[in-house]
């Protein structure tokens, strides 16, 4: 009997014939303007999926056996096609784990959402504290969270969770998010900060410092009940590896389809440079992902380049591509967040500035000059102190 | 990953009730299998927990269970007696997480 020889990480890495799950943005329309934004939210794009194009991505994820979609945006419930893509996603056994700022979760939605099978709601909170939270996500934006939170509990939703992006700022309140989670009987899930989109200008400032890092592993190793979506597999560098698969699932097991249609490598690098195709194209979904060259090629064995002499490379696989990416440092070299410091190394000799965040689909006021996000100065200001 | 089944999470035991292989048992009629090279993906859309099922001979062993009279019978007739008790306790974990139950 034929027990399996390869390793599942190394059959991963070399791609499936459809996602694992996928990360799916259903609109570039946000009513926050969050300084760490991925996609660099806020104006619906015209381009955006109808409600029929929509349906028909369903279908073939549906065809293709892809179990669940991670729903984002923007804010995915200012589509107003919200409630019936969701329903109609999972009648076709298309799960749906959606993540939402909270501020349209009214106790009607909540209850409308408690009635469906296969949902999953994940309420964006980044500070265990409204100061904290609000000078990331915009004033007020931690008391629409609760209140969301709140009425997800009244409607007897069950057991949603509270989704955490990591900072310099909030790395000090895990255990007060998780006594929050607790008290709602929500589950934590802590995700790593990317400077993407919007973060590209306030990764800087924001993300854990070096020692942060390691007490973030440590507490993370203690508490397994704790959900990751495998962000932090860099840290699993520093001995034990973090549950998960650690491995960098981009193009190989996961991949983003944004608001119009466009699918990315990943979620964390909507960029040209990792743009396979669009839905729209001949062939839809699948045939992207089957056939895009930009897959083809991050299916194919990766060079360790500076990391190839680093006796943890097995353990973190040079961590993040979009961390990279973004922050000007070569793919096939350490993180910028590498815990042995080789990230800030190469932070400091690198050759190409940082990528400047682009204006994306923030909102601009009359004149097409970009709304400015609450910038966050008072982290400069605590990470000098 | 070692061993015949890996999770994505840690998934706690749904059914602590110990494995009996002398029951008949069944793929949940909540789980789905898609196949792989590797194996099949297993997802419960009930826990929302996906599980990778690790070897063909495993995955044509939970997708035959309802053909026979006990999990015990099914692998007499497709597990050599040597791997038995790796697949006895690959089925105990399945059971645990609900891709299969009892009946």
């Amino acid at each position: 009997m034929p027990v399996e020889s390869v390793p599942l990480r190394e059959r991963f890495t070399q791609g499936l014939d459809a996602p694992i799950c996928l990360t799916w943005e259903l609109t570039y329309a946000c009513n926050l303007a969050c300084v760490h934004c991925l996609s660099s939210s806020g104006r619906r794009d015209p381009r955006e999926l109808s409600a029929a194009e929509a349906r028909g991505v369903v279908d073939e994820l549906a065809a293709m056996k892809v179990f669940y979609v991670n729903i984002g945006g923007g804010e995915p419930m200012l589509r107003p096609d919200f409630f019936d893509l969701l329903t109609y996603a999972v009648d076709h056994q298309v799960g749906v784990k959606f993540s939402t700022n909270g501020t349209r979760l009214t106790p009607d939605r909540a209850r409308r959402l408690a009635a469906l099978d296969y949902v999953d709601v994940q309420v964006s909170l980044d500070g265990a504290l409204a100061s904290t939270n609000d000078a990331v996500r915009g004033e007020g934006s931690f008391a629409a969270a609760r209140t969301a939170m709140d009425n997800l509990a009244a409607a007897g939703f069950g057991q949603f969770k509270i989704s955490v992006v990591v900072t310099r700022e909030n790395v000090t309140q895990l255990d007060r998010f998780a006594d929050i989670a607790q008290g709602y009987g929500a589950q934590l899930r802590l995700t790593r900060l990317r400077p993407s989109g919007r973060g590209v200008d306030s990764w800087e400032a924001l993300h854990p410092t070096a020692d942060q890092q390691r007490m973030l592993y440590h507490w993370l190793l203690e508490r397994p009940d704790v959900l990751t979506g495998d962000s932090f597999f860099h840290l699993s560098a520093l001995g034990q590896p973090l549950d998960g698969l650690n491995l960098c699932g981009a193009g190989r097991v996961v991949c983003l389809i944004d608001p119009v249609g466009d699918v990315y490598a990943c979620p964390f690098v909507i960029d040209r440079e990792f743009l396979a195709g669009n839905v729209r194209d001949q062939g839809g979904f699948a045939g992207v992902w089957r056939q895009s060259e930009l897959f083809a090629s991050l299916r194919e064995p990766q060079s360790a380049g500076a990391c190839a002499s680093c006796g943890s490379y097995d353990a973190c696989q040079g961590g993040c591509m979009a961390a990279k990416f973004f922050t000007g440092l070569p793919l096939d070299g350490p993180d910028p967040e590498c815990v042995f410091g080789h990230g800030e190394d190469a932070l400091a000799a690198r050759d190409r500035p940082p990528g400047a965040a682009l204006l994306g689909h923030s909102k601009v006021d009359r004149a097409g000059i970009p709304i400015p996000v609450p910038t966050p100065v008072r982290f400069r200001t605590s990470a000098t102190a | 990953m070692r061993g015949l089944l890996s999770l994505t999470d840690i998934v706690p035991a749904v059914d602590d009730r110990p494995f009996d292989p002398h029951l008949a048992w069944r793929v949940h009629p909540r789980v789905a299998l898609r196949d792989e090279s590797f194996g099949a993906l297993a997802y419960h859309y009930g826990t929302r927990r996906l599980l990778f099922l690790k070897s063909h001979a495993l995955v044509e062993l939970v997708s035959s269970l309802h053909l026979f009279e006990s999990a015990a019978a099914a692998m007499e007739a497709l597990v050599p007696e040597p791997e038995r008790g790796t697949y006895s306790r690959a089925l105990a974990r399945l059971a645990e997480s609900e891709v299969i139950h009892a009946g």
